[in-house]
């Protein structure tokens, strides 16, 4: 018994360990192969298309509503202590620290993450992977490098999106709604958020599209190694699910990470 | 005889308790068309992969011109991979891409060709297969005939000098699939190169193939000419070969 589950804790702790090597080494080639010529600008900007420009009308809702509700939560708990002028204080600083680069990662593994696991891992059960190797071209450089550029491309344009986005539906809920002087929430606005603001989102808007696009892609390229859900249909399944899920989990420890070295 | 240009020596290959090969030994001439012939599922596919580097022996050794390929470095592996193509039996294109860049892609990707030269090699290649009139299609808009035709086309497009198929003519009309067998065999006329079928189409396969190798539970059961296998007595091989009889 005690055996057993010794065995099963080891067993267990080679296979996560094996995961992790397998990720590290798959990253680490292709930020290598970024800047092995010829460059791939074609497929940077279809992936920028693709990851950034379509979605932003998900980023816009997503980034209205979360402003409107921070407005109205925030107006109705500084209401209590009569200090409802600071709503722009509030609805800035929690969104450009925190509430925009992290819904906005969480929102773009929503779309585009769970699309690259599935179409990667597609590529790899139908053997286009195979069919790349067969032709010489490095898989890796193909599926994954391209992404990892237009990911650090689109995560910072897209949060920044989302900052300004969430500020104006803080406004509408804030300052049209519950009637605010709207001078006093953009004049709290401008005095409350400074650079370091500003660079602390945008750092953390790197390093979760470092994140998302590294687990996606990862798990939709080795879909034909996962013990669970088969080789098929189901596998890439269970790829584009393990992706997501993943993803925003480790979102959230390395936005816990990177705050604790901002504070 | 003149060495083999490609040699099996006692190659193991298991999945699991699945003993897909025990012990291949299987040689390949230069310049010829050896077609692979043997029930589904007996591994055929996986004896392919072997030689093109998707899958690794188990034991024993595959040379190619006498070196094995497993003590080959990254370099060496590339420019023995830069000689070869590889038709797979579900075509493995790309859905992203049209029909005319799925077959452009190794051109784009490896050559040092500039487009009006790759546009040429591309067109010819496509106007022999009859699918010029789909060139802006994508795979998904294609019937299986014509994914097969569109796979042929990429892989003949690098003119290699070895070509995999794998099962190129499954899903073809009859007529079409006589078109292919032609045209790998004025191909193969024309540009020497050595290929390896996998393929059921019996007797046909034997009209463009020099050499014929049958596997059965994982053995090479013969090896030799269209004319011998015909000619061939043994009960397992003459009935795969004759099954109406």
């Amino acid at each position: 018994m005690i055996k057993n589950s010794i065995e099963n804790l080891g067993s267990w702790i080679i296979v996560l360990l094996q995961n992790l090597g397998r990720i590290v080494i798959f990253f680490s080639q292709g930020i290598f192969y970024i800047f092995i010529s010829p460059f791939q600008t074609k497929k940077i900007i279809e992936h920028t298309w693709f990851i950034g420009t379509k979605s932003m009308l998900v980023i816009i809702m997503t980034a209205i509503f979360t402003g409107m509700v921070l407005g109205l939560q925030g107006y109705y708990t500084l209401v209590r202590f009569g200090s409802e002028g600071m709503l722009g204080s509030a609805v800035a600083i929690s969104l450009v620290r925190e509430l925009g680069p992290v819904f906005c990662a969480i929102m773009i593994t929503a779309r585009a993450g769970s699309a690259m696991a599935a179409e990667i891992g597609m590529m790899r059960v139908s053997e286009q992977i195979d069919a790349l190797e067969t032709m010489n071209i490095n898989p890796i450089r193909f599926t994954f490098s391209p992404r990892i550029v237009a990911s650090i491309i689109s995560f910072p344009l897209l949060t920044a999106l989302f900052d300004v986005i969430g500020i104006f539906g803080g406004y509408i809920a804030g300052s049209l709604m519950l009637k605010i002087n709207s001078g006093l929430y953009f004049y709290r606005v401008k005095e409350s958020v400074v650079m370091a603001d500003i660079i602390g989102g945008f750092i953390k808007s790197f390093v979760f599209a470092l994140v998302v696009v590294t687990i996606c892609c990862s798990q939709g390229f080795f879909t034909h190694l996962q013990n669970k859900g088969g080789f098929g249909a189901k596998g890439v399944s269970f790829s584009t699910t393990t992706a997501v899920v993943n993803s925003c989990v480790f979102i959230l420890v390395c936005d816990y990470i990177i705050t604790f070295f901002l504070v | 005889m003149k060495p083999p240009f490609i040699q099996f020596k006692n190659v193991k290959k298991s999945f699991g308790l699945n003993h897909v090969m025990q012990g291949i030994n299987l040689s390949i001439y230069k310049g010829e068309i050896t077609a692979i012939i043997g029930k589904s599922g007996c591994g055929k596919s996986v004896l392919l992969k072997h030689i093109i580097g998707l899958m690794n022996e188990d034991s024993g050794a595959i040379l190619i011109s006498g070196h094995n390929i497993s003590n080959m470095k990254k370099k060496e592996k590339q420019e023995f991979r830069k000689k070869l193509s590889y038709m797979f039996q579900d075509n493995a294109l790309f859905d992203f891409l049209n029909v005319y860049d799925n077959i452009a892609l190794p051109l784009i990707e490896k050559s040092s060709f500039k487009k009006q030269e790759i546009k040429k090699r591309v067109m010819t290649k496509m106007d022999h297969l009859e699918i010029k009139d789909i060139e802006k299609k994508f795979p998904g808009e294609l019937s299986g005939g014509m994914k097969k035709r569109v796979a042929l086309a990429r892989a003949l497009v690098t003119e290699p000098d070895i070509v995999l198929f794998d099962e190129p003519t499954t899903g073809l009309d009859p007529i079409r699939k006589k078109n292919v067998h032609t045209m790998i065999k004025n191909y193969q006329k024309q540009f020497k190169f050595t290929g390896v079928i996998v393929s059921h189409e019996i007797p046909e396969i034997f009209e463009i193939s020099q050499r014929i190798a049958m596997i059965d539970n994982g053995k090479i059961i013969f090896e030799g000419n269209p004319e011998q296998i015909k000619n061939n007595q043994t009960k397992k091989i003459h009935f795969f070969i004759n099954p109406k009889e």
